[in-house]
Parts: C-alpha cells; sequence; structure tokens
C-alpha cells in the first residue's frame, strides 16, 4: 500500500513535471516562432528598413521607459507610509532642475525619433520607386466584394486572390477598388495602402526570396471580408515568364461579361488566372466607367413590404 | 408603407437570431422588475424630483456615471461575445456569431464604449467635482446640464433599442464611407448608429459651453486660474476641445445622413463624392475626441497622486501648461489615423512628428506625478494602486503609440491588432483605471461612506492581470499580420493566444464585483434618502461631509469673504476625502491655501 502510494504520487510528480516541461516548451516555441514571423520576418527591402527602424525606436524608447517604470515602483514602495527611514516633506512640490530634466527626456527622445519619422517617411515613400537595376513590373490591384483581382497590364493576363511576382524584381503597384475601402498589405514584403473607389494608389514592394507569402485586406470591408485572403507567390523571373505564358494560353477571359460575374459579392474565392485582359479595364474602375458592380444582396431587414 | 410605422414591421425583431432575442426578453424583464421594485417602494416621487428632473450638478453627475456603468455592463457583453467568439473562429470552425452579428457587435463595442461610456463617465465625474472644487454652487446652466444629460441617456437607449428593433452599424464605430452609404449598408443599423450620436453628440457640445462658461466666469472670488485644482484646469482643456470637436461630428454626421437620406454625393462613389473628405472630418472629431477622456483623467490622477501621497502636486503650473499644449496639439495630428491613404512622405512625417509631439507633455506628466510621490507618504488605498498601475502601463502605451506615429512603423501596423492592442493599452489604463480610481476616491463625497477596499483591491488585480492577458497577446498577433474586425480567422495558430484574450476577459469580468462592494459600516436607510451632512446616526461616515443640494446652505454675496471661506474649506475637504485613513503629521496645506487664507 506504501509502494503503491509513492508510486502515485511520483506519477503525479512526473506528470506535474511533464505538463511543465511541455508548458515550457510551448513557451519557447511561441516565443521563437512568434518573433520570426510577419513583418518580423522580412522578405524584401522595404520590410526590411520598417522592421529596422521598429526594433530601433522601440530600444530607444525601452531605454528610458524601463528606469520610469521601476523608478516609479522604487518612489512608490520608499515613501510609502509606513517607512519610518523615507523622509517626509510634504512641502516640497516644485524644483526648477527637476522641471527642466522632464520636459528635457521626452523632448530629446521625440527629437530623435522625430529626425527617424521624418527620414523614414522620406525613404519608404510607398509611391516612390525602388533603387534597382532591374526593371520593375507592373501589377494593377482591385479589391472587390470580397477578392483581389490582380492584372498584369505588361503580360495581359490577371489573377483572383494570387499574386505571382518574380523574386528580386520591384513591383509597382497601381491599386483601387470596385466597391468600398480596403488595405492592401501583405506583412512580409512590407507597407499597406488603402484601395479606395474612384481613385488610384501608388505602391512600391519587392521580394528578394523565393516563397508563398500570405497577403490579406487590413481596412474593414464588409460581412465577406475575412475571406480576402491571398498569397504572393514569389518564384524566378524564369518561372515568372513561364507562369506568365501559360496563363495567356488559359480559357477564362476578362472582358465585361466575366466581371460583371467576378464583381458579385464572394468571399473566400479560390485563384483563378484569366488570361486575355480588356486592356485599360484598371482606368475605366478608376473613371467608374466598369461595368457597374452588382448590390448586395437582398437584406431582410432593410426594407420593408413595398407600398 | 406604413402611415405611421413607416418601414417598421414584425420583421425588424430578431426572432430568429437567439442570442439576440434571449438578450431582449432578460433586459426586458429585468427593466420590468426594477419597475415594480420601484413602484412598490414608493420611489418614483423621490426618483422623479431629487434624480430625473433634478439640476443639480452633483445628482446629474451621479446619473452620468449610473449611466455610463450600466452601459459598461452592455459593451464589456459584446467584447466577451468578440472573445469569445474569435476563439471558436479559428480554422475549421466557424464560431457562433453570422458575420452580419459579428460585424454589428464590434461596431457597436466601439460605438458604446467611447460615447455612452467613457464620455457619460468622465462627464458624470466633471459634474460632480467641478463646481465642487470652483466653490460655486453649480454650473453655470443648471437645466441646460440636466438636458444634456437626458439627450445623451436617450442616444444610449436608442443604441440599446437596436439590439430588439432592427438591427445596429456593421460598419465599425466610425461608419467609414462608402461602406455605410446605402449602396451597401441598406439596413436601419446606419441610421440608428447616426441618430443615436447625433442626440447625444448636441447633449456633449451642451455640456462643454456649460463648464467653459462655468470654469471661465462662475468661480469663487479669489479662486484664480492658478489656484484652480488639476482637475478643474483638466476639465476646462477637455471642454474646450469638445466645444472645438463635436460640431465637426455633427457636420460630418449630418453630411452621411443627407447621402442616405436626400441622394446627396458627399462621400458616394458616385456623383463627384470623395470619401476621404469623410475620413479627414470624422478624425477631426476623432483624435481630440481621446484627448476629451484622456485630460480629465490625468485630472483624476493628479487629484489622487496628491491625496494619497499626502502632498501638494508636484510642478502644478507645469502640469497646467502641459494640460493646454496637449489640448491645442491634439488637434493637429488627425492625419496619423491614416498615413497609409498614400497623402506623400512631407505630409505623413509633418503629422507623425506632430503626433509624437504630444508624447511630450504626456511624459511631463508621468514624471510629475511620480516626483508627487517622492518625499510623500503614500497611503496604498484602491486609488493610488489604479495610478500606480496606469503609470506602468502608460508608459508602454505611449511607447507603441509613438511606434504608430513614425508613418513607416505605421505602414506594417496600421488597422492591425497592434492597434487594437495599442488603443486598449492607452484607453484602459488611461480613462478606466483613472474612472475607478476617481469613483473610489470620491464616492465618500457622494453617498457618505467608502468602499471596501479590499475588495477594490481584488478587483483592481483582476483588471490589471486581466488586461496584460486580454491585449498583450494582439501586440504579437499584430506583429504576425493579424488585422482587426475579423469574424473568422484562418490561420489555426493563432488559437492558443486568442485563448489567452479569453481567458483575460474573464479576469476583467470581476470588475462589476466592486460595484457591490459593501460600505465598511453598515447602513440603516436607504442610500436613495436624502443625507444629511456627516449624519453618525444612519452610519455615514463622519469625516466625509455631504455637500448639500445647492452645496451651501446660503448664497452669500459675491464679494462676501465667507465664499472664499467656503471655497477653501471645500477644497480642503477634497484634498483630505478619505478621511478614514489618519492624516498626515501636521496639518496638510497646500502653501497655494495657506496663502489665500492669509490674504482673506
Amino acid at each position: 500500500m506504501n509502494s503503491t502510494a509513492w508510486h502515485s504520487q511520483a506519477t503525479r510528480s512526473r506528470s506535474l513535471r511533464h505538463a511543465l516541461s511541455r508548458a515550457s516548451a510551448f513557451a519557447i516555441l511561441a516565443l521563437t516562432t512568434g518573433c520570426n514571423r510577419g513583418i518580423l520576418d522580412p522578405v524584401g527591402p522595404v520590410a526590411s528598413a520598417e522592421k529596422t527602424i521598429l526594433i530601433n525606436s522601440t530600444a530607444i524608447m525601452l531605454a528610458i521607459i524601463i528606469p520610469t517604470m521601476i523608478a516609479t515602483v522604487a518612489v512608490a514602495f520608499w515613501f510609502r507610509r509606513g517607512n519610518a527611514k523615507a523622509t517626509y516633506r510634504p512641502d516640497w512640490e516644485y524644483s526648477g532642475a527637476i522641471e527642466l530634466v522632464v520636459w528635457a527626456i521626452p523632448a530629446l527622445t521625440i527629437m530623435l525619433l522625430g529626425g527617424i519619422a521624418w527620414i523614414g517617411s522620406h525613404q519608404l515613400e510607398p509611391s516612390r520607386a525602388l533603387a534597382s537595376k532591374i526593371k520593375p513590373i507592373n501589377v494593377e490591384v482591385v479589391s472587390m466584394d470580397w477578392k483581389w483581382l490582380f492584372i498584369y497590364p505588361d503580360q495581359g493576363i490577371a489573377t483572383v486572390n494570387q499574386l505571382v511576382v518574380p523574386a528580386g524584381t520591384p513591383i509597382s503597384f497601381r491599386l483601387t477598388s470596385a466597391t468600398v475601402w480596403n488595405v492592401f498589405f501583405v506583412p512580409q514584403m512590407g507597407s499597406m495602402i488603402y484601395t479606395m473607389p474612384r481613385m488610384a494608389t501608388r505602391l512600391n514592394l519587392q521580394a528578394d526570396r523565393q516563397g508563398v507569402f500570405p497577403g490579406r485586406s487590413a481596412h474593414f470591408s464588409g460581412d465577406g471580408f475575412p475571406g480576402m485572403e491571398f498569397n504572393v507567390n514569389s518564384v524566378t523571373p524564369q518561372q515568372f515568364a513561364a507562369w506568365a505564358a501559360n496563363a495567356r494560353g488559359s480559357a477564362q477571359v476578362l472582358d465585361a461579361r466575366s466581371y460583371t460575374q467576378l464583381a458579385k459579392p464572394s468571399s473566400y474565392v479560390k485563384p483563378m488566372i484569366y488570361s486575355n485582359v480588356a486592356p485599360g479595364l484598371f482606368d475605366a474602375i478608376v473613371s467608374g466607367r466598369a461595368p457597374p458592380t452588382p448590390q448586395l444582396p437582398h437584406n431582410p431587414q432593410a426594407e420593408g413590404p413595398a407600398g | 408603407m406604413s402611415p405611421i410605422f413607416g418601414k417598421l414591421t414584425f420583421a425588424a425583431i430578431p426572432v430568429h437570431e437567439p442570442i439576440a432575442l434571449i438578450t431582449s426578453i432578460v433586459v426586458i424583464l429585468a427593466l420590468a422588475a426594477i419597475g415594480i421594485w420601484i413602484t412598490a417602494n414608493k420611489w418614483w416621487p423621490y426618483l422623479w424630483h431629487e434624480y430625473i428632473t433634478s439640476t443639480d450638478h452633483k445628482r446629474i453627475g451621479i446619473m452620468y456615471i449610473v449611466l455610463g456603468l450600466v452601459m459598461f455592463l452592455r459593451g464589456f457583453a459584446d467584447a466577451i461575445m468578440m472573445r469569445a467568439h474569435q476563439y471558436f473562429a479559428v480554422g475549421q470552425d466557424q464560431g457562433f456569431l453570422a458575420p452580419e452579428h459579428y460585424n454589428q457587435i464590434f461596431s457597436a463595442h466601439g460605438t458604446i464604449m467611447i460615447f455612452f461610456v467613457a464620455m457619460p463617465l468622465v462627464i458624470g465625474f466633471m459634474n460632480f467635482v467641478v463646481p465642487l472644487q470652483l466653490g460655486v454652487r453649480d454650473v453655470a446652466f443648471p437645466t441646460l446640464n440636466n438636458v444634456s444629460f437626458w439627450l445623451n441617456a436617450s442616444g444610449a437607449l436608442l443604441v440599446n433599442v437596436s439590439l430588439f428593433i432592427g438591427e445596429f452599424a456593421r460598419t465599425g464605430w466610425l461608419a467609414f464611407p462608402p461602406l455605410s452609404e446605402t449602396a451597401f449598408s441598406p439596413g436601419v443599423g446606419v441610421d440608428y448608429y447616426l441618430v443615436a450620436l447625433q442626440i447625444s453628440g448636441v447633449g456633449t457640445v451642451l455640456t462643454g459651453v456649460n463648464f467653459v462658461t462655468t470654469i471661465l466666469k462662475i468661480r469663487a472670488p479669489g479662486m484664480s486660474y492658478l489656484r484652480m485644482p488639476v482637475f478643474c484646469w483638466t476639465a476646462l482643456a477637455s471642454n474646450l476641445l469638445i466645444i472645438a470637436a463635436f460640431p465637426v461630428l455633427t457636420v460630418t454626421l449630418a453630411l452621411l445622413m443627407l447621402d442616405r437620406y436626400l441622394g446627396f454625393h458627399f462621400f458616394t462613389n458616385d456623383g463627384g463624392g470623395n470619401s476621404m473628405l469623410y475620413m479627414n472630418l470624422i478624425w477631426v472629431w476623432g483624435h481630440p475626441e481621446v484627448y476629451i477622456l484622456v485630460l480629465p483623467a490625468f485630472g483624476i490622477y493628479s487629484e489622487v497622486a496628491a491625496t494619497f501621497s499626502g502632498k501638494p502636486l508636484f510642478g502644478y503650473r507645469s502640469m497646467v501648461f502641459a494640460t493646454m499644449v496637449i489640448c491645442i496639439v491634439s488637434f493637429m495630428v488627425w492625419l496619423h489615423h491614416f498615413f497609409t491613404m498614400g497623402a506623400g512622405a512631407d505630409v505623413n512625417a509633418i503629422f507623425g512628428i506632430a503626433s509624437m509631439i504630444i508624447g511630450i507633455p504626456t511624459g511631463v506628466k508621468i514624471y510629475n506625478w511620480l516626483f508627487t510621490m517622492y518625499g510623500g507618504r503614500v497611503r496604498f488605498n484602491v486609488p493610488i494602486y489604479y495610478l500606480i498601475g496606469f503609470m506602468l502601463l502608460f508608459v508602454g502605451g505611449g511607447l507603441t503609440g509613438v511606434l504608430l506615429a513614425i508613418p513607416p512603423v505605421d505602414f506594417v501596423v496600421h488597422n492591425s491588432l497592434f492597434l487594437v492592442a495599442h488603443f486598449h493599452h492607452v484607453i484602459i489604463p488611461g480613462v478606466v483605471f483613472a474612472i475607478f480610481a476617481g469613483y473610489h476616491y470620491w464616492f465618500p463625497k457622494a453617498f457618505g461612506f467608502t468602499l471596501d477596499e479590499r475588495l477594490g483591491k481584488i478587483v483592481f488585480w483582476c483588471w490589471f492581470v486581466g488586461f496584460n492577458l486580454a491585449f498583450m497577446p494582439s501586440y504579437l498577433l499584430g506583429f504576425w499580420g493579424g488585422t482587426r474586425r475579423m469574424q473568422h480567422i484562418s490561420d489555426p495558430s493563432w488559437k492558443p493566444w486568442l485563448g489567452v484574450e479569453l481567458i483575460g476577459a474573464f479576469f476583467i469580468a470581476a470588475a462589476p464585483l466592486q460595484f457591490r462592494g459593501p460600505p465598511r459600516r453598515p447602513r440603516r436607510g436607504s442610500l436613495l434618502a436624502p443625507q444629511a451632512e456627516g449624519d453618525r446616526a444612519r452610519g455615514t461616515h463622519p469625516g466625509a461631509r455631504l455637500p448639500a443640494h445647492r452645496n451651501a446652505g446660503e448664497y452669500p454675496d459675491r464679494r462676501d469673504r465667507r465664499l472664499l471661506q467656503f471655497a477653501l474649506r471645500v477644497r480642503h475637504h477634497l484634498v483630505h476625502l478619505v478621511a478614514r485613513h489618519p492624516r498626515p503629521g501636521r496639518r496638510l496645506r497646500s502653501v497655494r491655501v495657506v496663502r489665500v487664507a492669509r490674504r482673506a
């Protein structure tokens, strides 16, 4: 009986140890994988520069706020009412020297960070072309309810919810929306930008690495919004050329009829490829000359009986 | 269409949505039970005369706080539904809320928490405290004050009605067009949103006019600007912002109403409309709005820091200056809400730097509270817990705020869960903690007894731990590229972190316990009965003098010295409010007060 009790106790402590080791393994795994994803795992020059600014600015501010946090706890604890050793100075309510320091610390920090912001804003302005010897490829992006249309004007093809790009080549985006606002965002490639109806924004990104990078809309756009996901396939320039040639042979054509079909609200749309895009489709969408997009499906709460 | 009910039919009752239907029934039954309880106790005449139609600033302040707390329950119910749903809507799982329902919930959560929780609570404290601190009978326009309250309450009521009849907006708490235009939101949800905010917005503007007039024009004699308690200064700054910003909101929403009802084209896709205009206008109001909330909260912290350290506030003039700098600069930063619109490098950089500049006076305030405690005798009562918790958390929220103000960083975290974590990281410690600190601090002044300290501390720890669990993982998810307002999440690796956040929300759910806190001494008589000053027989706290109706028994001549004495006495009592804790060894008076008293 004794041995049984001992045994069960040992089992319990072993299972506890097991659980603890599993929990710590999870924590370590979570931290290591957690810090090497999304914007912390940049694949291009824009995202890398933005990550650097993020890390540097955080470090500068932590150098100020960690001592402040420690001082807060230390001062409150030392000057607690029960501490006879602490000196009570009930009339001490002003010190010019301290005022100078407490205005100077945040002011100097902000001057430093303001400089970073000014330089960073100019170097990483989304509309600014990336410095590269390779000629950029053009992609026109249209957010629709609720999917992404990517038009390759130079190749004359288009895709839905799938962006294939050659690695190491700058990509010059023009972006608009067929319905409401969205944000085009590929975390690992860097800067996001709004897609707005009847307006075109510009964005320049580049993926230096091959791979598949998730992207999505980052601005709420209605009921199908969670499904506005796409993948960026970064491939070698040769593979890209082969893929584009192959896409031109695709059976689907993007004309007025198929555009109207595509514009119907839908979400979680599987990737599609169109060959032979009507030239000037993007500009037609921006100027409102594209086939009008169908309205939302009938909402039973919206309207009462006619009459 | 019916001539009386218009588009309203029985189809608007959510019989097909069990969650909304059950909530409706429970709320109606609860309201009926409260009504019967009040009727059975014959409290209606008392409630009608002493609260509902009262023009006394203290009663109106209490009504605002009750409104804010009731709506807090609603807003928090929305929050916990979102958290629970998200946890069960990862990967293959679809959760328990359809998109059209989930989208209403997050829109309602934001709208309610800002307009009908934070605003009434902050305005409630200003109502209760400012006239007492200024040493005046009431605000400048007492009847208007009552009207303001009921306009706010009507807006809140309308938002709640949308739960039972029709639907609420599914467009987020700022209802950006073109999504909020009839083409994309044909339902009545956006209409509820617009009408509720227009009504409560008018009430808020009237409050702003009332308080600016009060603070500028009817202070007690001798109460010069630089003798005003800092809370009055922050209230002045906040109300100046209200007067400047809320009319912008009213006009913006009116333009959207014109679009929706009369076929105008201010923000539509066609007819020359421009939705960027709405984005600018709404944030011209929206950014000052956060300072409207947080400045009075800073005022509460200043009072708490001084009182519980047994010392005057450190660097009073510096604090006043910092408050007014924030008041002015907060109007010049709205564009940081949409750096990703592509306005160009110069515009982004200038607005980014302007936004960071707000960090300077805010940082100064943190240090001044720190030096207020320095050399003090810090009494660890509930309000000081909230103050220290706030100081520890708020610097982190400030850090992420400055990060968001750097345009190239914003380009990768804009609209993400990082942003969601940031604004909860500033608004919960900044505003909500201040409200709880002020609630504990001024409760005896309102009701004559102190709240339970032990329970208050338990609740503080629930909030502190719960907040960290509920929002810190969002920073990480934001770094992963996580976006806000997601009814479904494809990536299964989010699930553990969403679980942590859900646990955090349950920790926070302990907060309502606070308001069941028993008084330190048992009371006889009803809470609702009028209370005489220092009524020992009924168990009210002897140290806490309850200000009478109209604050003074008689209203002396404007030049009467007695009024000054009264103002000083009120101020003195506010400084030593939680009187059940022994005062510091010597009789404490700030240098300024002594000087004034001597002159008087």
